[in-house]
């Protein structure tokens, strides 16, 4: 039964229904191959319980015919969801032991949508990272490899770095990921696989451990587009906990897809051509416009006068708004506390905070409580938020000319671990191509085109209007019908 | 505009992060290349541009001021300060903060 972990959640959720394997016998395969895959660590903790409990509500809600949208289907869940009475860190030291005793929002739907989980991924910690390195439990390993000979392991992507690789390595067949300068789409794209960070306010952040607030967005990560458009309809929807959701009802998705692009006008923003970008990329981009052309649509230049500032305006805005919503962590209500001797309240903050944090975070929170502190707060704070307006008005003007953007997901395959993590700068480079479009708060999805001469996947983004999933997820499946990538890393670990 | 140790020192302290001279100096350049590289949106013109307030119109929302029953709502005191690193009598407990 081991073939069951080749399945994606379509084929579970059809399979399940028609009876031709039962959810118990899914969840069974994918918590073996959950345990086999431990030397990868993309698993902080695993229930195999959880998932086994789900399978057996779906066996018994076929037999009594009442099959909900994800019966019978087991999901990773990224480590930044609060999951009631399973242990939820961030992938943070400061937050080690933290139980939980409620369920984020969008577990609750997907648990209440009939899905089961397989246990929590492994991340960069508090989702600040572009290669799980951060994580204070470990890199994740991916499951590629280079195919010169050689052994190095290579970065999942980041921060949903747990999340890529347990989709990629059929551990799972789709799992949460949350993106806020990239964190579905970079991870998506070093592994071969299909994410989705749909338009800002679908998906609610209540129960979500937060990071940069006006940026972060949950979304699927899953094999291919339909999995995608499934999961993100049971996670998205109007949430009155979380102030910035979206009152508005959930499209049908999956019903809707359709790979044929004729009438729709695909941009291609000519500042996007960064320099030192790979032949490789460029070539790939090129075969996205063919294929996108060959599925109907008319290609049009657009221009994104603003694109080169998108990074170094992410990199005050998020650190700004982390280091206000990290100062939750105090060793007062959870996580850890460092109370050295005789020390008083404030030295037992400072303690902790030293502690519990890792390097990467530390080093934002400092960005952002200077960017943030007396003098210095119109210089860089505002001046960051008006950029963040022009940027917004960029893609606005493009979207007059055009239905959806089409760029390369990141500006390299997957690298090695430890070949950029020791300049900050290097890795924030990652996520060029990304982060403008969550500065907009677009969806944007990365779909998988192919493979480079290292044979490592390449990824294609998708970027479109506000609230126009649809448009992503029909773009993006025209990509996938024709790239007919199927390409996967062998089971070596 | 680049921060200088004391800087460093003064922003460790506001952020409420223990930190050593040793880490502090590591810090210095790391922090001053960062700060170095955002300064290019100095470039840009933004005269005339509002700051952003919120990238999808939205408008905030008021709720009944009722204790509501769900996750939120009142009447869990255990749950709440069931991950607390301390708690004493239904409170947090803190070192002693008034001599």
């Amino acid at each position: 039964m081991t073939d069951l972990t080749n399945l994606g959640i379509a084929d579970i959720r059809d399979g399940v229904a028609a009876g031709t394997f039962s959810a118990r016998e899914v969840a069974t395969a994918f918590n073996a191959a959950v345990e086999k895959g431990r030397p990868l660590n993309a698993w902080l903790v695993e229930t195999p319980e959880h998932a086994l409990a789900a399978a057996d509500v779906a066996d018994a809600a076929r037999a009594s015919g009442d099959l909900k949208p994800l019966s019978g289907v087991p999901l990773g869940i990224k480590d930044l969801f609060c999951t009631k009475g399973v242990e939820t860190t961030a992938a943070s030291g400061i937050l080690k032991g933290f139980v939980p005793q409620y369920e984020s929002t969008i577990t609750s739907k997907l648990f209440g949508a009939g899905a089961g989980m397989l246990g929590k991924l492994n991340m960069d910690q508090f989702a600040m990272g572009s290669s799980n390195e951060t994580s204070a439990f470990g890199n994740v390993i991916s499951p590629w490899k280079r195919n010169d000979g050689g052994n190095a392991a290579l970065a999942p992507g980041g921060s949903s770095g747990g999340s890529s690789a347990a989709v990629s390595a059929r551990m799972a067949p789709g799992v949460t990921g949350t993106d806020t300068g990239g964190s579905i789409r970079q991870p998506a794209a070093f592994t071969g696989i299909s994410g989705i960070k749909p338009t800002y306010g679908r998906c609610s952040r209540w129960g979500v451990v937060a990071f940069a607030s006006s940026l972060d967005q949950a979304g699927p990560m899953a094999k291919d587009v339909r999995d995608c458009a499934i999961m993100l309809e049971a996670m998205s929807g109007f949430d009155p906990k979380d102030a910035t959701s979206l009152d508005l009802p959930v499209p049908a998705w999956e019903k809707g897809l359709s790979g044929d692009l004729k009438g729709k006008r695909v941009g291609i923003p000519r500042e996007y051509r960064v320099d030192n970008m790979p032949a490789e990329i460029e070539a790939l981009w090129e075969q996205g416009i063919a294929w996108a052309k060959d599925a109907g649509a008319e290609i049009v230049e657009v221009s994104l006068p603003h694109t080169k500032y998108a990074l170094p305006t992410y990199y005050i805005i998020a650190p700004a708004e982390a280091s206000s919503n990290l100062a939750r962590y105090d060793g007062v209500r959870y996580g850890l506390r460092d109370l050295p001797d005789g020390a008083n309240l404030q030295d037992m903050y400072a303690a902790t905070r030293a502690d519990g944090f890792g390097a990467e975070v530390k080093r934002r929170i400092m960005i952002g409580t200077y960017v943030l502190s007396a003098g210095f707060y119109d210089a860089y704070f505002t001046k960051a938020q008006k950029v963040r307006s022009l940027i917004v008005r960029d893609f606005e003007q493009a979207f007059e000319k055009c239905d959806v953007l089409l760029t390369p997901t990141a500006p390299s395959a997957a690298f090695g671990l430890g070949e950029k993590s020791a300049d900050p700068i290097a890795m924030y480079l990652n996520d060029v191509f990304t982060v403008p479009s969550s500065l907009a708060g677009l969806p944007a999805m990365s779909v998988p085109g192919g493979l480079d001469g290292q044979g490592l996947p390449l990824g294609l983004q998708i970027i479109g209007r506000p609230l126009d999933e649809q448009g992503v997820l029909n773009a993006g499946l025209a990509i996938e019908e024709r790239a007919g990538f199927t390409a996967r890393p062998g089971a070596w670990w | 505009m680049s921060v200088d140790l004391a800087t460093v020192r003064k922003i460790a302290g506001l952020a409420r992060i223990a930190t050593t001279d040793a880490e502090a100096e590591a810090l210095l350049p790391e922090l001053n290349n960062i700060l170095g590289w955002i300064e290019q949106l100095g470039e840009v013109n933004t005269d005339g541009v509002e700051p952003l307030a919120a990238v999808i119109p939205n408008h905030l929302r008021l709720r009944d001021d009722v204790v509501t029953h769900d996750q939120t709502g009142g009447g869990i005191r255990d749950a709440v300060l069931a991950n607390a690193p301390q708690a004493e009598h239904g409170f947090f407990a803190v070192p002693k903060v008034i001599e």
